[in-house]
């Protein structure tokens, strides 16, 4: 069983017996022993990457496109600390990767070393647990355990610090079912009792509503299958937040589209006026709530989470159930059937009419243009011509990014790859790489803005070293448009520091590249231009220059409720009827 | 265009409404946290606690099982009782906590805590000053024709007492260990 071997050798057997079959990474003096075992080695590829914060945004895309995870091997010091936004999207969004550094040798630890940093010191915060590993001994079992509780109870980041002596010295290799059994065992099974609660209050709504997130898709394929049936089965409306789209499909009867600061006026108004509100898998996050004395102020809550420090964070709620939410949903189907599959059918039908009632508004109505491109119809015509396609959508953050969740319609999980929590601009393109060296055949488009995209635009020698076929489709507004967005409403007019000055030609820089680049300005050739971006086989960088000053709406302002949407051109039609709201 | 009726070049709103609409009553809990005794674990609790905007009153660590390598954290915090849940529940999530223990609400507890206090007193103060710590049952543990070391252990409230005592007696230097706390009874 053990096995003698150095250090570096141990890392990439410890990889290859966690099923590991990518690495992203960049090479640097303290992980040259882990690199030259890599070389020696035909079971891992490695995908060079051009700055270690893509190196973790691809691995964060691998991870949530496949539901495993992600693995980055970066140098000490400054490849470690360029890691930092990447480990920190990681936790904000509970995606599980697997960050090693190398590290200054053991005995030069404190001494102010060549690129030394306080690796384990910086990274507490930002990673669900790390390790420095100072004998060679422990480094399988370290790595082992990493994985462990990367991919246990909540996911998230985690970081393995390896000194440069440790990887030189030999030590004992214990295989994954030799290591320690660790005593983090976070609580997969729902309370029967809690779960019959549910049960009971399912039977009795009269204006129930479904309200799921990124947990759901954490928990994996099952979980949204078993979401499917139960919000199929009993008739209930659902909606998602950002990060949970796909897990209920957008054609399903129930949908109601996503909720939140630019979620749609049906969903946030079935959000405010519930009776019970069933959130599975998602943390009451600020973007969601809006005003909190003023959320959803009649409604009995339930909240399914795997974290207990998500249960009444922020939102006191009156059916608190820990567990896995694959595992409590499959606990719910059936004890709801058990007791004969009830509900307030009449009363449902009635909430129904209201919710149908409040779709008349037609929130995601825009003035189309026949001289400019709108984005969102940008947008509708991307989603019409990639529709039949396997395809997954990666984003940058800013309005293109919510546009993106407004007008892109999504059937299942693990489709949709967006920095939610901690909105990292720079996020879309490296992700687009993970996801496409996982989906080698899929079409993978990064939906962009000009700003976030320059970001880390580096990525394009990966893209084009690895032959991935990554569609970057940029809504050009020549504007930090989410920004311009806020100073517009909320700061008087005053666009401070919010152009986007001096851009590249973005046609000339594919080309500099050797990748295709596209220009479309006239709503007319839009269609075409798609296509040629479509059919073409190689990295496209598509410069779609489209209205500058267009705003995302619906929007509810920071410290408003969920009534108080701003809906911008949509129609009122007149079928408002919640007291207080404020439609401009 | 101004959809929420800001007039232009007004700078009446901010963008984040930050207030906490729950603070009211603020409770002071003592809890013990079982740990693995493993390097960067006491930075683990302390960065949470700053990290996070919660409170540190009192705070004391060591091991207490040599072979299990385990230590116990005891933590004095206060906040409103919501915020005292997050804390448990938050410290729960730490990889290396194995139990959180409320000593507050889990039944009756005793809390003590070990304090040296200089004092360097003259004439009349010397013996005012012996005859309070015999009051106290503090001990003296160095003496000098100048000065005492006096040693006592109790509740925060009692070391509070005496240092309120001792400072017109010639109160130098206070050290105090923090509270150690274990639930009453069997188990
Ligand atoms: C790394 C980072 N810096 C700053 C921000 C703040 N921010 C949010 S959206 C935005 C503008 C994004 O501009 P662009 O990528 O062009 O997207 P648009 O809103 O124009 O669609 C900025 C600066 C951020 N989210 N991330
Ligand atoms: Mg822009």
């Amino acid at each position: 069983m053990a096995r003698q071997m150095t250090g570096a050798k141990m890392v990439v057997q410890a990889l290859k017996d966690q099923g590991v079959d990518t690495v992203f990474g960049y090479p640097g003096g303290a992980v040259l022993p882990i690199y030259d075992e890599i070389f020696q080695q035909n079971d891992i590829r490695h995908i060079l990457v051009r700055h270690e914060q893509g190196a973790v945004h691809a691995a964060e895309g691998y991870a949530r496109s496949t539901g495993k995870p992600g693995v980055v091997l970066v140098t000490s010091g400054p490849g470690a600390t360029n890691a930092v936004t990447g480990l920190t999207d990681a936790l904000m969004d509970s995606i599980p990767i697997i960050v090693l550094t190398g590290q200054v040798p053991t005995f030069m630890i404190g001494t102010d070393g060549f690129q030394e940093a306080d690796t384990i010191g910086i990274t507490r915060p930002c990673t669900k647990h790390n390790w420095l590993v100072k004998e060679t001994d422990k480094l399988a079992d370290t790595i082992h355990q990493a994985f462990h509780v990367a991919k246990s109870g909540r996911p998230g980041p985690v970081l393995v610090d390896i000194p440069k002596d440790v990887q030189f010295a030999t030590g004992r290799y214990v295989e994954p079912k030799a290591a320690r059994v660790s005593h983090y065992q976070p609580q997969v099974k729902g309370t029967i009792e809690a779960i019959t609660d549910l049960v009971a209050a399912i039977e009795k709504a009269e204006r129930p509503v479904f309200y799921t997130g990124g947990g759901v898709i954490n928990s994996g394929p099952e979980a949204s299958r078993l979401l499917r049936e139960l919000v199929d089965s009993t008739g209930f409306p659902i909606t998602s937040t950002l990060m949970g789209l796909g897990a209920y499909p957008a054609s399903g009867k129930g949908w109601i589209g996503m909720l939140g600061m630019h979620g749609l006026y049906e969903a946030n108004m079935a959000m405010h006026d519930c009776d019970l509100m069933i959130n599975i898998g998602a943390r009451f996050d600020d973007r969601i709530t809006g005003r909190l004395d003023a959320f959803s102020p009649g409604s009995k809550k339930a909240h399914v989470d795997i974290d207990p420090s998500s249960i009444n964070k922020v939102i006191h709620v009156d059916i608190p159930i820990i567990g896995d939410v694959g595992n409590v949903l499959g606990d719910l189907v059936n004890v709801w059937k058990s007791r004969g599959r009830k509900t307030n059918a009449e009363a449902v039908a009635k909430w129904w009419k209201q919710i149908e009632e409040w779709k008349t508004i037609d929130c995601l109505s825009f003035t189309n243009s026949e001289k400019l491109i709108k984005p969102q119809f940008a947008l509708q015509r991307l989603e019409a011509l990639t529709k039949k396609y396997d395809r997954y959508i990666c984003t940058e953050v800013g309005q293109h990014q919510m546009w993106a969740a407004q007008y892109l319609t999504f059937e299942d999980p693990n489709r949709w790859m967006t920095s939610g929590g901690l909105g990292t601009m720079g996020y879309g393109f490296p992700a687009s790489i993970g996801v496409q060296m996982a989906h080698p055949d899929a079409l993978v488009i990064n939906v962009a803005g000009e700003a976030s995209w320059l970001m880390n635009m580096q990525e394009m020698g990966t893209a084009m070293q690895y032959r991935l076929p990554v569609k970057q489709f940029i809504l050009n507004n020549e504007r930090l448009g989410m920004v311009r967005q806020w100073q517009e409403l909320l700061h008087g007019e005053r666009y401070s520091q919010s152009w986007s000055e001096s851009l590249p030609d973005f046609v000339k820089l594919a080309e500099a590249f050797g990748a295709k680049g596209i220009i479309c300005k006239d709503p007319a050739d839009l269609d075409d231009a798609i296509m040629e971006m479509l059919n073409y086989d190689g990295p496209v960088i598509f410069d779609c220059l489209v209205e500058k000053h267009e705003n995302c709406f619906p929007m509810i302002p920071s410290g408003k409720p969920h009534n108080e949407m701003l809906l911008g051109n949509a129609s009122t039609k007149g079928a408002i009827q919640a007291g207080g709201a404020v439609l401009v | 265009m101004s959809a929420l009726k800001i007039k232009k070049g007004s700078s009446s709103h901010s963008a984040y409404e930050l207030r906490d609409p729950n603070a009211d009553i603020v409770e002071k809990h003592t809890l013990a946290v079982i740990v693995d005794n493993e390097a960067g674990v006491l930075a683990r609790v302390i960065g949470l606690f700053s990290g996070r905007g919660y409170n540190i009153e009192s705070l004391t660590v060591a091991e207490i099982d040599h072979t299990g390598h385990r230590s116990r954290i005891t933590v004095v915090t206060t906040g409103t009782p919501a915020v005292i849940e997050q804390i448990k529940a938050q410290l729960g999530r730490i990889v290396p906590v194995h139990e959180v223990h409320d000593l507050t609400v889990e039944g009756p507890s005793v809390e003590r805590e070990l304090a040296l206090f200089k004092v360097a007193g003259k004439g009349d103060q010397r013996v005012e000053a012996l005859r309070l710590a015999d009051i106290f049952r503090a001990n003296v543990v160095d003496s000098t024709l100048k000065s005492f070391v006096f040693e006592i252990t109790g509740t925060p409230e009692k070391i509070d007492a005496f240092a309120d005592l001792m400072r017109p007696l010639g109160l130098e230097e206070v050290a105090r260990t923090g509270v150690a706390a274990l639930a009453r009874g069997k188990k």
